[in-house]
């Protein structure tokens, strides 16, 4: 066992929730380089939402696992054993320094079970059976000093007894109560595309948002990561090739959305724009962009241009006067390949990231089709982790790079933007541009 | 448009980047509005170093602002900014927006509108 100070290393259990697993260690390891704090995990496994880590201080665990999404808590690890007689012979004999230290706190005792049930009185007896570490303090459901869990892990529903159970001090509790507060049903302004309140929130992890940062979406959308980011303390920056989507309607629109959630201090700017045609100056002062590019399945991935390359490049005049500046005017827009996009975001990044910045973006794959390859990649991007959500004949993956230090060493970095580029002088359809899109409409069928 | 993030903006036609004309664009015909927004002295001193001043210069004279100094306040360790001049840069970065109005290109004199504080950057067929 190790020393007890606030300060001393300490052997933690993390309780997460069960689901999004994948994205679950990268979260927690993304708050420790934003905090600075080494996280060594000594047990994980995704099956489970049990895991031990070991921190250098309790200090260290509450910071870490505060703002978390995926992590409902984290506890100092009083023992752990495959059954209970075990698990009181472990704790009566590492722990025994701890109770002094105990006395006199009001406190709480909880047991939880996973793929498991106790009831009411099985519970209690199983709490009583604790009795040794003769707690004196007063017992507070409300507001104790110290809250004990004993988890209790079941291999699946049908079993009678857990094949692990834990002993643990509660530390600190995660954010996950930001889910419910976000929540895209309560939300004043939604779109069709809206990412969910969860993965939004867990996006600005990923993107390591905090107070003075400055993060970016260039397909803002309803705004749903810039709201997640500035929960986080991050000033944010959105722009969309959509202007009705910034500008919403009937009062509802991106800056209705800060307002709700009382973040409009921290909201600098909505504009439209197309990331092929960025007004953005080419210079790093972004610490973080964050989006879920659009990949023409809801909607169709345009940008600026006309679909006809032959079409006059000429300005407009109507009625003696520039069509562009008159209300109401469109510009052509052509369909653009998915994976060209992809390219421009990172080069995009790469160019206005600060060093240690973050990209973090959604992509979408067909399940048959995926392979590490299939990753874009940049000289000064380096992949910090990929998560995936699957669905039934598709999945999406969170894709997270930080940007290298140093000065841009290579001005173009994608050659399969070069082979890309020369099919689209032609004139293409959205299919012909977008694998993805084209067999999403084809059901998934597999590869004759 | 916030004044701060008039500061990353140039003009979006492609042959425009490498004109030195080209940034930072001009406002014409600015309304501006003062809104008060929460203070982060944090935040101001973070965003200095990536602030291009003499454009910040440009930018806020031609909306009526000419108390700036000169040159960027470089802050050290041994001589912090002043909460004031925090507070100063703060009104001007964060709290002053134009609401309607244009950004005009030095280069190409392409005009972007701004409407109900969103700038429209889209170009049409013959400059992209």
């Amino acid at each position: 066992m190790y020393p007890f100070g606030e300060d001393d290393p300490v052997k933690c259990l993390v309780y997460f929730a069960q689901i999004h697993e994948t994205f679950r260690r990268a979260e927690l390891d993304a708050l420790g380089e934003l905090y600075g704090i080494n996280v060594e995990w000594e047990d994980y496994s995704d099956n489970s939402p049990f895991s031990i880590i070991k921190l250098a201080s309790r200090r260290e665990a509450r910071k870490l696992v505060g703002r978390s999404i995926l992590a409902k808590g984290i506890y100092e690890l009083w023992g752990v054993a495959p059954d209970y007689n075990e698990l009181h012979k472990f704790v009566r004999v590492n722990t025994a320094k701890m109770w002094p230290s105990c006395m006199g706190k009001s406190f709480k005792f909880y047991v939880e079970a996973f793929n498991g049930k106790r009831s009411q009185s099985e519970q209690h007896r199983i709490i009583e059976q604790f009795a040794y570490l003769g707690l004196d303090g007063s017992i507070s459901m409300k507001n104790p000093e110290m809250t004990f869990n004993v988890m209790e892990e079941y291999k699946n529903k049908h079993v009678k007894a857990p094949t692990r159970v834990f002993l643990g001090r509660l530390l600190a509790v995660g954010s996950r109560h930001l889910v419910d507060t976000y929540d895209l049903k309560k939300r004043h302004y939604i779109g069709t595309t809206s990412m969910d309140a969860e993965l939004g929130l867990i996006t600005a992890n990923f993107a390591l948002t905090a107070p003075g940062k400055i993060a970016y979406d260039p397909f803002v959308g309803t705004g749903s990561f810039l709201v997640s980011c500035s929960q986080f303390g991050a000033y944010t920056l959105g722009s969309d090739i959509d202007g009705r989507q910034v500008r919403g309607k009937k009062g509802r629109s991106v800056l209705s959305n800060f307002k709700q959630y009382g973040l409009v201090s921290t909201y600098l700017d909505g504009f439209v724009s197309d990331l092929t045609n960025t007004p953005l100056r080419k210079t790093r002062f972004l610490d973080a962009i964050v989006c879920d590019p659009p990949y023409g399945v809801r909607e169709g991935l345009r940008v600026l241009g006309s679909r006809d390359p032959e079409k006059a490049k000429e300005p407009v005049v109507r009625d003696g006067e520039l069509r562009y500046l008159q209300d109401g005017y469109i510009p052509p827009k052509r369909p653009y390949s998915f994976l060209a996009m992809l390219d421009d975001i990172l080069q995009f990044a790469a160019d206005h990231l600060v060093s240690g910045g973050r990209l973090c973006f959604w992509m979408p794959t067909a399940n048959e089709d995926f392979s590490q390859l299939d990753i874009p990649t940049h000289p000064e991007l380096e992949i910090v982790s990929v998560c995936v959500q699957e669905f039934n004949k598709w999945s999406r993956r969170l894709l997270t790079y930080s940007r290298k230090k140093g000065d841009p060493i290579i001005e173009q970095a994608a050659s399969r933007s070069a082979e890309i580029a020369e099919p689209e002088k032609k004139k293409v359809t959205a299919d012909e541009l977008n694998t993805f899109r084209k067999k999403y409409f084809e059901g998934f069928r597999p590869v004759s | 448009m916030k004044i701060l993030t008039s500061n990353y903006i140039t003009c979006a036609v492609k042959a425009c980047k490498s004109s030195t004309l080209s940034f930072p664009l001009h406002f014409q015909d600015a309304e501006l509005v003062q809104e008060e927004v929460d203070f982060n002295a944090e935040f101001i001193v973070g965003i200095l170093p990536r602030i291009e001043w003499d454009a910040l210069i440009v930018t806020a004279a031609e909306l009526g602002f000419t108390n700036l100094p000169a040159q960027k306040p470089e802050p050290t360790e041994e001589a912090p900014l002043g909460e004031q001049v925090l507070k100063d840069l703060h009104k001007l970065l964060l709290e002053t927006q134009v609401t309607e109005g244009k950004l005009v290109c030095g280069n190409c004199q392409h005009i972007y509108n701004i409407h109900q504080g969103i700038a429209n950057f889209l170009l049409p067929n013959h400059l992209v």
